[in-house]
C-alpha cells in the first residue's frame, strides 16, 4: 500500500474561512470550586481543519488536548471564543441541538469506552439505536461496518474475548455508525503496542481517504502525527505553539517544544553516550574533538550521497554519529549527525558545502572524545561509530 | 414433629417467602429508579437536581439508619393506613417494604456509579439523551451489580421478615418465637433454623450464578 504523496497546505491551520471544523480564538478556564484563581485549560486557540484533511495536535500531558478535542464536539464549552462545525455553532448550541449534531461527529477513545455487557455487534449498533433507526436498517449498517474494519468474524464476540486492536475497530465501526463529516480521536493509540498501533493508524488513513472522513486526532506520539497526518498543531500548556503542514513543521521546527518532540525520536540526537560529551555552542578546537552538525535532508535530497561528496568533494572527513530516513506525511525526510574536524574553518566550509545542496545544516555543538575509549577511538571515528550506530538501530 | 407442626412450618414458610417477594418486588420497583436517580443526579452528573439529590439522599438515609424493630413501631399508623390492621402477614409487608426501598436504592446506587464514565462519555459523544444513557448503558452495565445488590437485599429481607414476627407479623420468625420459644420446643426452633438457613442459601447461589451469567467482563463470559 503507497500512500499518495499529499500535497503541501498553502496556509496554515486557522487561516481557512471553508474549513470543515473551525476553532476561533478559543479559551477555557475552569473555576476551581473552593479557594480564588480560575485554572485556564486553552488559551488564545485558533485552528482549523479543511474537508478531507487530517489534523494532529501533538502535546504533552497537561498540554490541553483533551479539552482541546471536547470542545469540538460540545462535551465541554468554551468560555470564550466558537466552535464551528459545518456551519453549525456548536459552542452556543442548546443541549438538544447539539445531541443531533454530535451524529455527525464521530469520537473514538484511548481505552475504547465499549459498553462490557454488549457484543462488537451490539455496540455498533448503540448509535443507530440511540438514532432511532429501524431494525433492518442496523443490521445491515452493522455488517457492513464491521466489514469495513475487518471484524466480520467477530460480530458476536463481547469486548473482553477481544483484544486491545480488534477493541479500537470496534470503537472505529461504532463511531463510524452514523456517517460522521468527523472524527475525533482521544489517543486512540496510546493504550496499543507498536504494531496494532500502526495498524490502526493505517485503518484510520484508509478511512481518511476511501470515505474521505476529515480526522481531528489528539496524540503525545510523534509517530501517530508522522505516520497519518496532513496538518499539525504543537500545544504546549494551553496554547498553540506552532502548527502547518507536518512536513514544514517537523523538518523546519521553530518552537522549542517541537523540537523537544522530534529529539525523541532516535537519530535525531546523539546516543547518550556521546550526548554526555557534548558541549552545546560554537566549535571548540583542540586534540580529540569533533564539532558536531545535524543535517536534516528534505524530499528529494533524502537519499543524496552527501558524506562522500563532503568528503571528496570538499575534503572534509565526517564521521557518522547517528542518523535516520523515513518518511512524513508520504515524504522522505533524514537526519544525519556527523562529526567533523572542529576548527572554524573547516565547520564553515562543511556548513556551506551542504547549505549550497539544499540541506538544512545545525552545529549541535563539540563532542570530546578525550579519554573515551581512547585506545578504541582512532584518529577517524567512523569504525567506532557505526558500530554505535548498529547498536542503536 | 406431628403433621399438625409440620402444616404449620410449611405455612409460615410460605408466609415468610410471600412477604419478602412483595417488599423485594415493591421495593424494586421504587429503590432501582431511586438508586439510578442518586447515582445520576448530584452537581454537574447526567439528570444533575444536587437538590432534590440531596433531600432524597436524607430521607434514605433517615430510614437506613433507624433500626428495623423501630421502624416498624414507628410507623404503625401508616401499616394500618395502607393494610387495614397493624398484624399479620399483610401488614408487615409494609413495614419490610418501607426498609427494602432505601436499601435496594443504595445498592443500586452503588452498582451504577461502578460503571466506567468513559462509557458515558462515548455515548454522550454519539448523541444519546440523559435518559437513553441510563436505559442503554448505565442499567445494562450495572446489571451484575444490580443482581448481586438485589441479592443481598432479599436475603435481608429474610432476616427483617424473622424480626416483624416479634410484632405479629406472620412466617418463620413468628413461628420460631410463639412455639420455639414460648412453648419450649427446641424442635420448632430448629427447624425454623434450618429452614431459614436453606433459603438463604438458595438465594444468595442464584443471585450469584444469575450475577456471573450476566457479567460479559469475564473471558468466560
Amino acid at each position: 500500500m503507497t500512500a499518495p504523496v499529499r500535497a503541501p497546505a498553502t496556509t496554515a491551520p486557522g487561516d481557512r474561512r471553508d474549513a470543515l471544523v473551525r476553532i476561533e480564538n478559543v479559551a477555557k478556564t475552569y473555576t476551581a470550586r473552593r479557594g480564588a484563581g480560575a485554572v485556564t485549560a486553552l488559551e488564545d486557540i485558533d485552528l482549523a481543519v479543511a474537508r478531507g484533511r487530517v489534523l494532529g495536535v501533538i502535546g504533552r500531558s497537561g498540554a490541553g488536548k483533551s479539552t482541546l478535542i471536547r470542545l469540538v464536539n460540545g462535551l465541554e464549552r468554551p468560555s470564550r471564543g466558537r466552535v464551528v462545525v459545518d456551519g453549525a455553532e456548536i459552542s452556543s448550541l442548546p443541549e438538544s441541538a447539539l445531541r443531533r449534531e454530535r451524529r455527525g461527529i464521530g469520537m473514538i477513545f484511548q481505552h475504547f469506552n465499549l459498553l462490557s455487557a454488549r457484543t462488537a455487534a451490539g455496540n455498533v449498533a448503540l448509535p443507530l439505536e440511540v438514532a432511532g433507526a429501524d431494525r433492518a436498517a442496523i443490521a445491515r449498517r452493522v455488517a457492513e461496518l464491521l466489514d469495513l474494519v475487518g471484524l466480520g468474524a467477530q460480530a458476536d464476540r463481547y469486548p473482553a474475548e477481544l483484544s486491545g486492536g480488534q477493541k479500537q475497530r470496534v470503537g472505529i465501526a461504532r463511531a463510524l455508525a452514523t456517517n460522521p463529516k468527523v472524527l475525533l480521536s482521544d489517543e486512540a493509540t496510546s493504550a496499543l503496542d507498536p504494531e496494532t498501533t500502526r495498524s490502526i493508524l493505517d485503518l484510520l488513513g484508509r478511512i481518511n481517504r476511501e470515505l474521505g472522513l476529515t480526522i481531528l486526532l489528539i496524540t503525545h506520539e510523534m509517530a501517530v502525527i508522522r505516520a497519518i497526518a496532513d496538518e499539525v498543531a504543537v500545544l504546549d500548556g494551553g496554547r498553540i505553539a506552532e502548527s502547518g503542514d507536518v512536513f514544514e513543521v517537523f523538518t523546519r521546527p521553530r518552537a522549542a517544544i517541537t523540537r523537544t518532540f522530534l529529539d525523541e525520536e532516535t537519530g535525531r540526537t546523539l546516543p547518550p553516550a556521546l550526548a554526555a560529551r557534548l558541549t552545546p555552542g560554537p566549535a571548540i578546537p583542540g586534540e580529540g574533538r569533533q564539532a558536531v552538525l545535524r543535517i536534516t535532508f528534505r524530499g528529494p535530497h533524502a537519499t543524496d550521497p552527501v558524506l562522500a561528496q563532503l568528503t571528496r568533494e570538499a575534503g572534509i572527513p565526517a564521521g557518522i554519529l547517528s542518523g535516520t530516513v523515513d518518511e512524513i506525511a508520504g515524504r522522505p525526510f533524514g537526519t544525519l549527525v556527523v562529526g567533523i574536524p572542529p576548527d572554524a574553518g573547516t565547520v564553515e566550509r562543511a556548513t556551506g558545502f551542504l547549505a549550497a545542496r539544499g540541506l538544512d545544516v545545525e552545529l549541535l555543538g563539540t563532542l570530546d572524545l578525550a579519554g573515551w575509549q581512547r585506545s578504541a577511538v582512532p584518529a577517524d571515528l567512523s569504525p567506532v561509530v557505526s558500530r554505535i550506530v548498529s547498536h542503536v538501530a | 414433629m406431628s403433621p399438625e407442626l409440620v402444616r404449620l412450618l410449611v405455612q409460615a414458610t410460605l408466609d415468610t417467602l410471600q412477604m419478602v417477594a412483595v417488599a423485594a418486588g415493591l421495593g424494586t420497583l421504587i429503590g432501582l429508579p431511586l438508586g439510578v436517580f442518586l447515582a445520576t443526579s448530584g452537581r454537574g452528573e447526567l439528570l444533575a437536581a444536587p437538590w432534590l439529590n440531596r433531600v432524597l439522599g436524607l430521607v434514605v438515609n433517615a430510614t437506613r439508619s433507624t433500626p428495623f424493630i423501630i421502624l416498624v413501631v414507628a410507623i404503625i399508623p401508616f401499616t394500618r393506613a395502607i393494610a387495614g390492621t397493624s398484624i399479620g402477614t399483610t401488614a408487615a409487608t409494609v413495614p419490610l417494604t418501607v426498609a427494602a426501598i432505601p436499601f435496594i436504592a443504595r445498592l443500586v446506587e452503588g452498582a451504577v456509579r461502578d460503571v466506567d464514565g468513559g462509557l458515558v462519555e462515548a455515548a454522550r459523544a454519539f448523541g444519546a439523551s440523559p435518559l437513553q444513557i441510563v436505559v442503554k448503558v448505565l442499567i445494562p452495565e450495572a446489571l451484575p451489580g444490580i443482581v448481586l445488590g438485589l441479592t443481598l437485599a432479599v436475603v435481608s429481607l429474610i432476616g427483617f421478615s424473622a424480626m416483624v414476627g416479634a410484632v405479629g407479623g406472620g412466617g418463620l420468625g413468628d413461628l420460631g418465637i410463639r412455639y420455639g420459644y414460648q412453648r419450649f420446643m427446641p424442635e420448632m426452633m430448629l427447624a425454623v433454623v434450618v429452614v431459614l438457613i436453606v433459603l438463604v442459601q438458595l438465594v444468595q447461589t442464584l443471585g450469584d450464578r444469575l450475577a456471573r451469567r450476566m457479567n460479559k467482563r469475564l473471558r468466560h463470559g
